[in-house]
Formats: C-alpha cells, sequence, structure tokens
C-alpha cells in the first residue's frame, strides 16, 4: 500500500500530477468533440427533417455508418486518412505542401464526427416533440421564419434534447479514451506510459478507473442541475 | 483461431481473416454475458438490501468507465501479482483472448442487466398477483408469466446491445487479439492507403446489418398477437382492455 502511495506522489517523483493533467486533456478533447458534435447534430437534424427528396437520405447514411462502424475504426480512418483528404483539398486551392493532423485535432474531429451522429438523433426527436400547432399558431401570429426557429423552435428543442444530450456526452466522454490509440496523452495514455515504466499497471489503470468515474459521476449531477434550471418554467404533474 | 484464407489474394480476403476472432468475441460474450445479467437483474430487483447495492454498484462502476480501462485492468493489471500468475486462472488470464472475453462479458453484463431490469419491471403486476391465486410457484411463475413478456419487452434493446458488443470487440486489438481492426491497422500502417480500414468497416456493417435483421426476425416471431393487427384482421373487440 505504502508503495502505492509512493507511485502516486504529487511532483517529480510520483505520478498523480501526470495523471491529473492527463484527465485535463481528456476533459478538453470530450467538450470540444461534444460542442462539435451538438453543431454537427443540429445540421444533421435539419437534413433528416428536410423535405426535399433523397437529401434525409443523406443524413440516414451518415447516422447509420456512424452507428454500424466500430469507432476505433473510425478513429483509425481520420488518422491515417485525414491528412491524405486534406492535402487533396488543398491542392484544389493550389497549396501543395504536407499536411499532418496532430493527435488532438484527429480526435476532436474523430469524436466530433461519433458523437454528432447520436445528437442528431437526439435534436431530430427534439424537434419532432415540438408540436406542430405552436408553428401553426406562430405563422397565424404573423412571425417570420426566423422568429419562428429562434423563439419557438429553439427553445423547446433545447430542452427537450437535454436529457438526450447528457448520454451523448457520458458516450463521448468514455469514447474519449480510445483516442489513446493516436498518441494524445489523455488519461489512458498516460497510465500506460506510467505503468510501462513502472511495471506496476494495478495501481495506474485503477487510477484512471476512478478518474473517469469521477468525470462522469461530476458531469452527471451537472447534467441533472442544468435539467432542473432548464425545466422551471415546466409544470409537472 | 481458425484462418478462412491461408494464402489471401486480395485486402477483403486478408481482412476476412480476422472474422473468427470478432465473430467469436462477440458471440462468445454475448451468450455469457446474457445469463450474468438475468441474475444481476434479479439481484438488482431482490428485497435483500446488500444483493441490490451489490448489483447497483456493479452496473454504476461499468457503466462509468470506458471499456478500454476495464480490457487493461485486466490484461495488465491482473498479471502483475504473483499470486494471481500462481493461481489456477493463470493459464486463462495469461492469455489475451481470455482476457478480452472476460471484459467484454463483464462490460455487456452491466449493460444487459438494466434492460432485463427495464423488461421485468413491465410485466404488470396484476398478472403475478394472478399466477399466484393459480398456485404457481416462484419458479413457474418466473418461467411462464414474467420472464417471456420481460424478454419481448427489453428485446429491442437488446438488440441495440448486439450491435454495440459487436463493435466493442474492435477494442480486443488493442491487447494484440488478431481481430479484422488489429490486421486491417497493421496493412494501413503498412501501405500508407486506408483501404483496409474502409474494407474492415464494411465487414462490420455488414455484421451488425444481419444481426440487426436477426433480432426483428426474433421479434415477429415472439409477438404474433402484434402480428395479427398489422396485417389488418381485426381482433374482436375487448373493450378497455387495451387501454394504456
Amino acid at each position: 500500500m505504502l508503495e502505492w502511495m509512493s507511485l502516486l506522489a504529487w511532483g517529480d517523483s510520483g505520478w498523480s500530477d501526470e495523471m491529473v493533467r492527463g484527465a485535463g486533456w481528456t476533459l478538453l478533447v470530450a467538450v470540444i468533440s461534444f460542442a462539435l458534435g451538438i453543431v454537427i447534430g443540429a445540421g444533421g437534424a435539419a437534413v433528416k427533417l428536410s423535405r426535399v427528396p433523397f437529401v434525409p437520405l443523406l443524413g440516414d447514411l451518415y447516422t447509420t455508418l456512424v452507428r454500424g462502424i466500430p469507432d476505433l475504426i473510425t478513429i483509425y480512418i481520420i488518422f491515417f486518412g485525414g491528412g491524405q483528404a486534406a492535402m487533396a483539398v488543398a491542392k484544389l486551392f493550389g497549396y501543395d505542401g504536407y499536411i499532418e493532423f496532430d493527435a488532438l485535432t484527429t480526435g476532436v474531429l474523430a469524436l466530433g464526427f461519433i458523437s454528432g451522429a447520436y445528437s442528431t438523433e437526439v435534436i431530430r426527436g427534439a424537434v419532432l416533440a415540438v408540436p406542430k400547432g405552436q408553428i401553426e399558431a406562430a405563422k397565424a401570429c404573423g412571425m417570420s421564419r426566423w422568429t419562428r426557429f429562434h423563439r419557438i423552435l429553439v427553445p423547446q428543442v433545447a430542452r427537450y434534447a437535454l436529457p438526450g444530450l447528457g448520454n451523448v456526452w457520458q458516450l463521448t466522454l468514455k469514447d474519449t479514451s480510445l483516442i489513446s490509440v493516436v498518441g494524445l496523452t489523455e488519461i489512458m495514455r498516460q497510465a500506460f506510459v506510467a505503468s510501462g515504466s513502472t511495471k506496476q499497471p494495478m495501481v495506474f489503470f485503477v487510477t484512471a478507473a476512478v478518474l473517469y468515474l469521477a468525470l462522469t459521476s461530476l458531469s452527471n449531477k451537472v447534467f441533472n442541475r442544468v435539467e432542473i434550471v432548464a425545466n422551471r418554467g415546466v409544470r409537472r404533474a | 483461431m481458425v484462418t478462412l484464407f491461408d494464402e489471401p489474394a486480395n485486402t477483403w480476403e486478408l481482412i476476412a481473416n480476422g472474422l473468427p476472432w470478432t465473430l467469436t468475441l462477440a458471440a462468445s460474450s454475448l451468450a455469457l454475458g446474457f445469463f450474468l445479467a438475468v441474475g444481476l437483474a434479479l439481484l438488482r430487483l431482490s428485497p435483500v438490501p446488500p444483493l441490490r447495492w451489490f448489483a447497483y454498484g456493479y452496473v454504476y462502476l461499468f457503466r462509468s468507465t470506458p471499456l478500454l480501462v476495464q480490457i487493461f485492468l485486466i490484461y495488465y493489471g491482473l498479471g502483475q501479482f504473483e499470486a494471481v500468475q500462481k493461481s489456477f486462472l493463470w493459464p486463462f488470464l495469461r492469455e489475451a483472448h481470455w482476457c478480452a472475453i472476460l471484459a467484454l462479458t463483464l462490460n455487456t453484463t452491466a449493460y444487459t442487466s438494466e434492460i432485463i431490469r427495464g423488461g421485468l419491471q413491465s410485466v404488470p403486476w396484476g398478472q403475478v398477483e394472478a399466477a399466484k391465486a393459480c398456485g404457481m410457484g416462484l419458479g413457474l411463475r418466473f418461467r411462464r408469466v414474467i420472464f417471456p413478456q420481460a424478454i419481448r419487452q427489453a428485446l429491442p434493446g437488446y438488440g441495440n446491445e448486439i450491435v454495440l458488443m459487436i463493435k466493442s470487440t474492435s477494442l480486443a486489438s488493442t491487447i494484440t487479439i488478431l481481430d479484422m481492426t488489429l490486421i486491417a491497422r497493421k496493412e494501413t500502417s503498412a501501405t500508407f492507403s486506408i483501404e483496409p480500414l474502409f474494407i474492415a468497416a464494411a465487414f462490420y456493417l455488414a455484421i451488425n446489418f444481419l444481426a440487426t435483421r436477426l433480432v426483428m426476425w426474433v421479434e415477429f416471431r415472439l409477438s404474433p398477437e402484434l402480428r395479427e393487427a398489422k396485417t389488418g384482421k381485426t381482433l374482436p373487440d375487448q373493450g378497455v382492455v387495451g387501454a394504456r
């Protein structure tokens, strides 16, 4: 036990500070990807709910692909292929240099792409939950498209989507562990490095598990709180 | 593990060599996990508080940490202790594939038990009372009244879990299991082409498509009464029986 304590000391002799820094990276990647996912999800929901023929199929294709392909494969495709794709696009604009995504960019793009698919479904459901009569009433009041959108649709969609987005957040947070395979020193990578140099894997993977547990539990509390605040104007039976 | 193509002629055949591992990992962990999950769901609903707490804690721990941590804990973590190395379990825990199956099983048990618990709780209490009134014992009640209905209710959710587990097997590639993911990654590293990854993705999509079809078929087979309503044949009017 004492040995474990010294392994986890703060500072140069122990690994606690490195592990906590790893947790910081995990949180950073999760927050950016989750935000990116919501932006993609809003677009995806718009595509899926579009009345233009064949356009919704594009949205279906996106969500089906993400939900049917392992996240690890998606991450590898973006890690190995992202740079090539970016170079091809850059060439069209006359840039001939070499482009390579770093671990953070790869992670955020991959996780944003993945969580975007789940957010698409959540937001689509939330839009459908807004009663049609409200939109008709807003039209009857003479509200323009934009006013209808930001006064009637968005506030309610945000409220309906909250519980689902909470689940997407938990998913994204846990998915960040996969980014360790491309070398970002988040919790998992840090635990791997530490156990490699000390030959004490148990301590560090337990520490990693505890850190994830803390992050998921705390963020769950935050989401519950936000839900209460968002629903303060709603009367419940 | 069997090799499908000893001398793969193209990338498709090369990736297909990882298929047996993917299927074995998914099938064995899902099968084992299902039985454990039924037990865990029953513990969760048990009248004995410590059993309930255990089930709650188990589900909470496994659902709040990433599967990758669980895999690494079992594969790297357990092996560090001499007690484990000297125990009868070592021949198993030494092998990456047993560790992968163990981690995947424990993980799916947590998620599946919640799905089954939802199913069990959806059975109306009146039916349990009626079964008691008919003189059915606990075992008979569970087998004939509660479980069949709970499974039907839980099936759509369980279908999602099957797909998630098939996807999750790809994490076994991080502890040297030569499944489709690892073969594709190695081939991509060697050839600088991402084609192998796309082929692996296509394989996973196909398996998941078949799995969802299979679940839909089972769902269809298990709910004849809904089928009749769908084909347009009208059921005799039963008053308010169907009121929800």
